[in-house]
């Protein structure tokens, strides 16, 4: 298998799209002729040509209003927000149209549309730059919502993405795209809604999303060193939201710490604590615990940054307390 | 454009158009409508001589007071009765109601609750005709208010840079909801926003189905050999509240009556007298006809079932 890098592996994912089915268009700001600020749609416009690679004006309700339409009929548009931030000039088009024309027209018209953005903290990028927004869009019914951590699970699940029906929210975190790996070649489909167990362990469940899962992983080494051992679970997707991989988790392990990016309230970590709570209660030895940024915008300073983001020492911290207390 | 012939068929829609909005108010006056409903009785002309520049494979993207325009294009009253009725045979089986109105085997591919935003939606699907190299024009129907919206502005642009086959249509029927466009706007003329995107516009009496008819069939036209959009601004006047149930604070009756002695029906009914093409009596039993065979979709509609409750956990995705 060929070691390549998360935009490697996305670029790969594109490519054999564009190349598979001549309905799929990328679309975007700077995403031909620059091929990406993060080099994802990268030679894609050479290869495919200006009618299969689309730049589109800094516009971003207009053209996913455009690639709307276009895949109400047939079209397959995988449009790039270049920063998950620019997408709150487009709420109308994400939330109130692609989102709901499946369901407003009882499925006489679909719309398969991958919107791929990046987000995520901890590159100094300041509050407009450093969001992660993955919760505004789960929770509105009729948007897939994916983020994956590996570069095979970008390529696989990028490529699920493309082939779905509907419109799914297709979230990178803009310091993963170096991250490397090893990637199928070829077609590689990894179905979105199912989350992945990264490493066995039997005293304490880490569940993180995105980038948040390099932390559980980098954390479960040190417990381990510590003689805790923690299995860490990747969630990939929010939506669907695949609890059964915590639940059998949490039946062995008992204890559970949600290793969330975004801020604090009314995350994804809330609403996994609050199924846990809800449907697996008899199995919790302890609280559930969340590690995630703090309700406030993020500096631009990166030590400040830092302090308000989860950190690997805070989820040790939290997992081993729960380990000795419960 | 066979002149003699067409003016009638277009005074036949617009009697059918004008049936089915009347009807519509009766069933929301009787209790039988969630929401609001919102009608485009007066504007009839701007429905019908726009839609009836194009072919059946056209495509047309709509606004909540769009069902004029729908019916025009084709959709079937007694489905669209349903389908306001929340019944299991509506265009969208009861679930998406008044202002969600999709059909698109005849190319209609929405009515919209949110002021301007099939315009971009429009603009894609007109991407997708270019793509597949069809000749196919798509439509799309605003109002006054809509172009005080940024994705306007964005969509005009787009078709502006990419060629578009579109024909952006612009009801201007004086009020954006409840407050005067001209207090919303400095021009005279909405048309006129067309120039920054070097797109051809014009401004057309939207109360004569005529030049409706002409303008669009050249917009159209102009769409269809690859020339790119056009916008047109069809004036026109809403005889009707925003929606059932607005006080229209905003304008005096004289100024409704005014327009109302000057509306599209009146005015086509009186130059096909004038022209010897239709007695007046001839027009009587024309609206009769097409006010009971909307009575009969409405009948229909009203004996149909509802959507078993299961269906409301379906095609969410």
């Amino acid at each position: 298998m060929p070691e390549m890098s998360y935009a490697q592996a996305l670029n790969d994912a594109l490519g054999q799209a564009l190349a598979n089915d001549p309905k799929v268009l990328v679309m975007g700001e700077d995403i031909g002729h620059h091929g990406g600020v993060f080099a994802v749609t990268k030679g894609l416009l050479e290869r495919f040509g200006p009618k299969r690679v689309i730049d589109t004006p800094i516009s971003e309700s207009g053209f996913l209003g455009a690639a709307i339409g276009a895949a109400t009929v047939g079209y397959r548009p995988v449009v790039e927000l270049m920063w998950v931030d620019f997408a709150m000039v487009a709420m109308d088009p994400i939330v109130n149209q692609a989102a709901k024309t499946s369901y407003m027209s009882d499925g006489r018209v679909k719309v398969p549309l991958v919107i791929r953005t990046q987000q995520g903290a901890g590159r100094g990028n300041g509050a407009q730059h450093s969001q992660s927004l993955e919760t505004m869009f789960a929770q509105v019914p009729g948007l897939k919502v994916a983020a994956p951590f590996e570069p095979a699970d970008a390529k696989g699940m990028l490529m699920a993405a493309v082939e779905d029906d509907g419109p799914v929210i297709f979230l990178e975190h803009k310091l993963l795209y170096t991250r490397k790996g090893d990637v199928p070649g070829g077609r590689h489909v990894v179905p979105l809604g199912k989350a992945k167990v990264s490493r066995l362990g039997q005293d304490v469940t880490l569940v993180g999303l995105s980038r948040m899962v390099e932390l559980a992983e980098t954390a479960a080494k040190e417990l381990s060193r510590q003689g805790v051992e923690a299995e860490v679970i990747d969630l990939r997707c929010l939506v669907p939201l695949d609890i059964e991989t915590i639940r059998v988790s949490l039946q062995k392990t008992g204890r559970v710490v949600l290793v969330q990016e975004a801020h604090r309230s009314f995350g994804w970590a809330a609403e996994v604590s609050a199924r846990l709570m809800e449907d697996s209660f008899d199995d919790l030895k302890a609280p559930v615990r969340r590690i995630t940024s703090e309700d406030v915008p993020f500096p631009y300073n990166q030590r400040l940054e830092a302090s308000v983001m989860p950190s690997v020492p805070k989820v040790v911290a939290a997992a081993l307390s729960l380990c000795q207390d419960y | 454009m066979g002149e003699q012939d067409w003016r009638v068929g277009a005074l036949s829609e617009m009697y059918r158009i004008r049936a089915f909005e009347e009807q519509s108010a009766d069933f929301y006056r009787q209790g039988l409508l969630g929401g609001s409903l919102h009608l485009g009785i007066g504007q009839e002309a701007v429905a019908v001589g726009a839609v009836g520049a194009l072919r059946s494979a056209d495509q047309v993207t709509m606004t909540y007071r769009g069902r004029g325009q729908a019916l025009a294009k084709g959709v079937s009253a007694a489905a669209m009765f349903a389908e306001m009725l929340g019944r299991s045979t509506g265009t969208s089986h009861g679930k998406g109601g008044p202002m969600h109105i999709y059909s698109p085997e005849a190319g209609a591919m929405g009515t919209n609750a949110i002021v301007a935003a099939g315009i971009p939606i429009a603009a894609g699907l007109a991407l997708a005709a270019q793509l597949d190299e069809s000749d196919r024009v798509v439509m799309t129907f605003f109002g006054d208010g809509a172009v005080n919206q940024g994705a306007f502005h964005e969509a005009m642009n787009l078709a502006a840079i990419w060629k578009l086959p579109l024909v952006l249509i612009c009801e201007n029927n004086l009020y954006s909801e409840m407050t005067p466009i001209r207090e919303m706007v400095v021009q005279d003329d909405l048309a006129d926003r067309a120039k920054a995107y070097a797109i051809p516009a014009a401004v057309v009496d939207g109360n004569d189905v005529v030049v409706v008819r002409q303008a669009a069939e050249e917009a159209v036209q102009r769409a269809r050999s690859g020339q790119g959009p056009t916008f047109l601004e069809c004036k026109t006047y809403r005889l009707v509240g925003h929606m059932l149930g607005d006080p229209e604070v905003y304008r005096t009756r004289d100024e409704v009556e005014r327009w109302a002695a000057n509306g599209p029906l009146v005015r086509l009914e009186a130059s096909l007298v004038r022209d010897g093409r239709l007695t007046a009596k001839a027009c009587e039993e024309m609206q009769a006809a097409a006010r009971e065979e909307i009575q009969a979709a409405a009948a229909q509609a009203l004996a149909e079932p509802e959507p078993d409750v299961a269906q409301a956990l379906t095609h969410v995705f």
